[in-house]
């Protein structure tokens, strides 16, 4: 992990979009007036044949995609996850998953770390509604490399696929050139005092944890469940076995979310008490997003707390 | 339009009343009302406006259908019967399991489906991404749309309709199944959209207006639309709900109920009434 090269997933989004357009004629971009925020405006500025700006209105673009996608396109939609995830929520069931049509819905922003803007923009219940979906895949990277490869690994899959990303710069985890696997969890380490599964923007935080208990001598594993659906249930239950105790973080809501998920195939394979790190059914507040994560406890200190209590 | 094809459309139109009928009879559910008054625009679409092969379904320069108004699905599997795309054994297990004709157009299913509808509002949108893509590709084909009067409510059709006119989608055209009524009443006492011309040219389209259940205006309408250049055209097509069955016009129960046996029969027995008496009158004419 590069503690000092700091780069927001959505930023590293925009680039892979621009890549993957001058790669392959068929991907197509949508947005939702938010073309400099989401960073589809790498993309626009590339291939402006292939951009369209929808306006204000997701639920409308999300239908234009699915049509799109009918004829052979790669659409990619792109907003804050609070708004694709959430106004255009029955247009993603209804025109896009329920005929599998090859449409990725792609979220940033969201989670806590949005800041200031404050609760109705930071999307704490995204995961939760995508990964209920029939034939909706989840992916929520962790880093910058991550983040490319994933964007790039969605026009592979003939299929709705969602993408989740965030806002603040987050510092990069795997080497340049890594590849990934899809469906599969990335683990760090051996130790077998605990597991902790963590998920896009506070992976980086679970490895901060797992470095300061090493100094300690305590041995953790951290896993990077970037691909949330569908879930790697081999390393977790492998895991389950193997360690201690078992944590899941998220910058998410506990319901429904990566703890949610994990729960689901531990209940079923290898029932063992998981301690859900997220927004416990609650909004977020406006602030700085460092200070908002230290307010809900989703920081390096109350991971190696849990580890430790 | 000379009189053998008037005939040939006319008698499409009624055997896709037919079809809608033994559909919503032998499924015992199903929306007879709204399928019966687009029944016309259908069969024109089908016989004479669409350019569609039922041997290439998939062939990426065939016009497409999104039947935003979902649930007059029968219409569509009637209409996709006549053409050739449907047999009739697939015709049977309308709305039942293992059946491939769901009770709302399923593309996955059911061969000839462009798209999958049922929540209202969202068909508008995919077509114009149909639209889009065409303009996009330099493809020439067309796209058609047909929304219910009730359907409109849905805001997302005026986003769509927006999106539409600023990308100049003159390759769309949207067809409003006016029949005014819908479940819980007449469009006025639910929820009053009109008038539903003036909107769509504020929007920025062109609008005809026309009686959508005359098979030479409803012709004459698309082939204005299809030489209307720089804005989509959209169709507000005046129509009876349930029309063709006496007991079932403009009579708002029948918009999501199956007719029973005795029902069912009397209304077969009005469509070959209706085609004979066609078929009298160019005889006549023609003499």
């Amino acid at each position: 992990m590069n503690k000092d090269l700091k780069i927001a997933t959505r930023q590293s989004f925009g680039e892979a979009l621009k890549e993957l357009g001058d790669k392959n004629e068929n991907i197509v971009v949508f947005d939702a007036d938010l073309a400099g925020a989401t960073k589809t405006g790498i993309f626009k500025k590339a291939h402006p044949d292939r951009f369209f700006d929808i306006g204000i209105a997701e639920c409308n673009m999300v239908g234009i995609a699915a049509g799109m996608a009918t004829c052979g396109k790669i659409p990619y939609a792109a907003s804050f996850a609070a708004f694709i995830c959430g106004r255009a929520y029955d247009q993603i069931r209804a025109s896009v998953c329920y005929p599998n049509l090859n449409v990725k819905i792609c979220g940033t922003h969201s989670g806590l770390t949005v800041g200031e803007d404050g609760a109705t923009h930071q999307m704490l219940e995204d995961i939760s509604l995508m990964r209920v979906l029939p034939n909706m895949k989840v992916f929520s990277p962790s880093d910058d490399i991550q983040t490319k490869w994933a964007v790039e690994e969605a026009s592979k899959i003939n299929g709705p696929v969602y993408l989740r990303f965030s806002r603040l710069a987050t510092p990069v985890i795997y080497e340049n050139e890594t590849t990934f696997e899809f469906g599969k969890g990335v683990c760090f380490g051996t130790g077998n005092k605990a597991t902790v599964f963590a998920t896009g923007s506070m992976v980086y935080k679970a490895l901060e944890a797992k470095e300061l208990l090493e100094k300690e001598g305590i041995n953790i594993r951290v896993v990077d469940i970037w691909c949330i659906k569908p879930i790697d249930r081999e390393l977790v239950i492998k895991c389950a076995k193997e360690t201690d105790k078992l944590i899941s973080i998220e910058d998410h809501s506990i319901y429904g979310g990566l703890g949610d998920a994990i729960s689901d195939v531990l209940i079923e394979n290898y029932p063992k008490k998981l301690i859900k790190m997220g927004v416990k059914d609650s909004f977020g507040t406006s602030g700085k997003a460092l200070e908002i994560l230290e307010h809900y406890g989703l920081t390096t200190e109350k991971i190696i707390e849990n580890i430790k209590s | 339009m000379d009189d053998n094809e008037y005939l040939e459309i006319y008698e499409k139109a009624i055997n896709i009343r037919k079809s809608i009928l033994k559909l919503s009879f032998e499924a015992n559910s199903g929306h007879p009302g709204g399928s019966l008054s687009i029944a016309d625009i259908m069969a024109v679409l089908y016989f004479s406006e669409m350019r569609i092969n039922p041997l290439e379904t998939k062939d990426p320069n065939r016009d497409r259908l999104v039947l935003s108004k979902g649930h007059a699905a029968p219409a569509l599997y009637g209409a996709l019967k006549e053409r050739g795309f449907l047999s009739e054994e697939d015709m049977s297990g309308f709305r039942k399991i293992g059946g491939i004709l769901q009770g709302h157009p399923d593309m996955k299913h059911t061969i000839g489906v462009d798209m999958s509808t049922g929540s209202l509002g969202q068909g508008i949108s995919v077509a114009v991404g149909m639209a889009m893509a065409g303009k996009l590709d330099n493809k020439d084909y067309r796209v058609y749309v047909i929304l219910g009067d009730g359907e409109i409510e849905e805001g997302q059709v005026w986003e769509a309709l927006m999106s539409a006119t600023h990308y100049k989608l003159d390759n769309l055209c949207v067809i409003v199944d006016n029949n005014n009524l819908q479940i819980d009443g007449t469009i006025e006492e639910v929820m009053n959209s009109y008038p539903i011309d003036e909107k769509f040219k504020a929007f920025g389209f062109n609008t005809i207006n026309i009686d959508g259940n005359k098979i030479e205006e409803i012709q004459n309408a698309f082939t204005c639309a299809k030489i209307f250049k720089d804005k989509p055209t959209a169709i507000i097509a005046k129509t009876i709900k349930g029309k063709g069955i006496s007991y079932m016009e403009n009579k708002v129960e029948w918009h999501g109920k199956a007719p029973n046996q005795d029902e069912y029969e009397k209304a077969i027995q009005e469509l070959n009434k209706q085609m004979e008496q066609v078929k009298q009158r160019i005889e006549t004419r023609a003499k």
